[in-house]
């Protein structure tokens, strides 16, 4: 178990493993957008939570596709596969290191990020915690997605289509959480623990679902 | 410990690859899969090895309580390695999660005359390089059942021969291999399977441009 653990990682960091992808493509997003809203900066800090959670969802797609179809490519799916151990467990680790080499990124740079969208500290803080805690979910559904498209050549845009819809409650109680946490009559820890109950719920479906899906396609 | 296996039969598609397929093996054989291309001979081996379920028949390994799945070596086409992570950290990965450890990493790569490459990265290595290494898999883990599909493509002479004696040195030690082949392998005592003599009773009709 752990030798696959750090096996996910150190290709993760190899060149081609796209470690640096994902918070690039964050940080396009959320550079560009001050030049878009214009020299408003209560507007931006009052639209930052929404560009930061916007961002890091779409930035957590990227690499998704290739979480399986790599693996299938040059035939270790199906020897991963065909030893002593569950699919769902296959899935999770491999979705967990995929997390911590694509998605910890991720929350690591909204300290910079919130910086550039005028956020408060304790928007920021309360950012990098609702990522911390949300976009792992991204990541287990995700897998469920790269596991349907695994024999598909491309199918990265597919898999996001997919997945995108499942996505949109995270993405609304992450933002509502931050909103809860710099605005005063709104609550934060109901929308936290919602997003918290969304993670633990989908690392446990999205693991035996993909695993099972997996499985299946050997074929 | 014996692996029988009673009319099988796979499907793809909608196509039938073959049909009725049945022989037995006991410790120490080896199964010389031969055929014409497309004739099932890979096909066949990912049925054994459960990568493939839409099939019909039975296949039993006696002799332990595993699925013969958890108890088998599957070489297939490619070569299932990292070209950037080293040679020695794509084998020690594979021996560590499959379990039941058997040579040394050295002691393989010295099997499969590639002592000394442990260090470079997979991907540097020459195409029959990266087969002896992919054999040299089959090494670092016990199992009692080897599948091997073309094991010797991309081999030189020398090497085919030097796959030939890895694989007598399995079957003395009371392991079973069924190998999908065109090549002799040099293993006078191996059963012949040969793969068109199964093809399915009803081919598809071809298409016809009018």
């Amino acid at each position: 178990m752990m030798a696959l653990f750090l096996r996910e990682l150190k290709l993760s960091a190899s060149v081609g493993g796209g470690i640096l992808t994902g918070v690039l493509f964050f940080l396009a997003i959320v550079a560009v957008m001050p030049f878009a809203i214009g020299p408003d900066l209560k507007l931006l800090a009052r639209i930052g939570p929404a560009v930061l959670w916007t961002g890091a969802l779409l930035a957590s797609l990227l690499g998704l596709d290739r979480l399986f179809q790599q693996e299938r490519e040059d035939g270790s799916l199906d020897i991963l596969l065909m030893q002593d151990i569950p699919p769902a467990l296959l899935v999770f680790i491999k979705a967990l290191a995929h997390w911590i080499a694509n998605g910890l990124p991720l929350v690591l740079a909204v300290p910079v990020f919130g910086l550039i969208l005028n956020m408060s500290p304790i928007g920021i803080g309360a950012s990098m915690l609702t990522l911390a805690v949300g976009t792992p979910a991204i990541t287990f559904i995700g897998a469920v997605g790269a596991a349907v498209t695994v024999s598909l050549p491309r199918g990265g845009l597919l898999l996001s289509i997919l997945i995108l819809p499942l996505t949109v409650p995270i993405l609304i109680f992450g933002v509502t959480a931050i909103y809860g946490a710099v605005e005063d009559p709104a609550p934060f820890l109901p929308p936290f623990l919602i997003l918290c109950a969304l993670t633990l719920f989908f690392s446990v479906l999205g693991s035996l679902a993909a695993g099972w899906v997996l499985k299946q396609s050997t074929d | 410990m014996n692996l029988t296996a009673e009319n099988l039969s796979a499907i793809r598609g909608e196509q039938t690859i073959f049909s009725n397929v049945s022989f037995s093996l006991k410790s120490g054989d080896l199964l010389l899969v031969t055929g014409t291309n497309g004739s099932g001979k890979s096909t066949l081996l990912r049925v054994i090895a459960g990568l493939l379920h839409t099939f019909s028949g039975k296949i039993e390994l006696s002799g332990d309580d595993q699925p013969i799945q958890h108890q088998c070596h599957y070489l297939g086409h490619q070569n299932v390695l990292k070209p950037t992570m080293s040679v020695e950290e794509n084998l020690d990965f594979w021996r560590k999660y499959c379990g039941s450890p058997d040579d040394e990493i050295e002691i393989a790569l010295e099997k499969v005359g590639l002592a000394g490459v442990q260090d470079i990265p997979a991907g540097y290595l020459s195409a029959g390089q990266k087969r002896r290494i992919a054999i040299a898999r089959l090494l670092v883990t016990k199992r009692t059942l080897w599948l091997v599909d073309e094991p010797t493509a991309a081999l030189d002479a020398k090497s085919e021969k030097m796959f030939a004696d890895i694989l007598q040195t399995h079957l003395e030690k009371g392991g079973i291999a069924i190998a999908a082949t065109h090549q002799p392998l040099g293993i006078k005592t191996a059963q012949k399977l040969d793969m068109d003599a199964h093809q399915a009773d009803f081919p598809l009709e071809k298409g016809e441009f009018l």
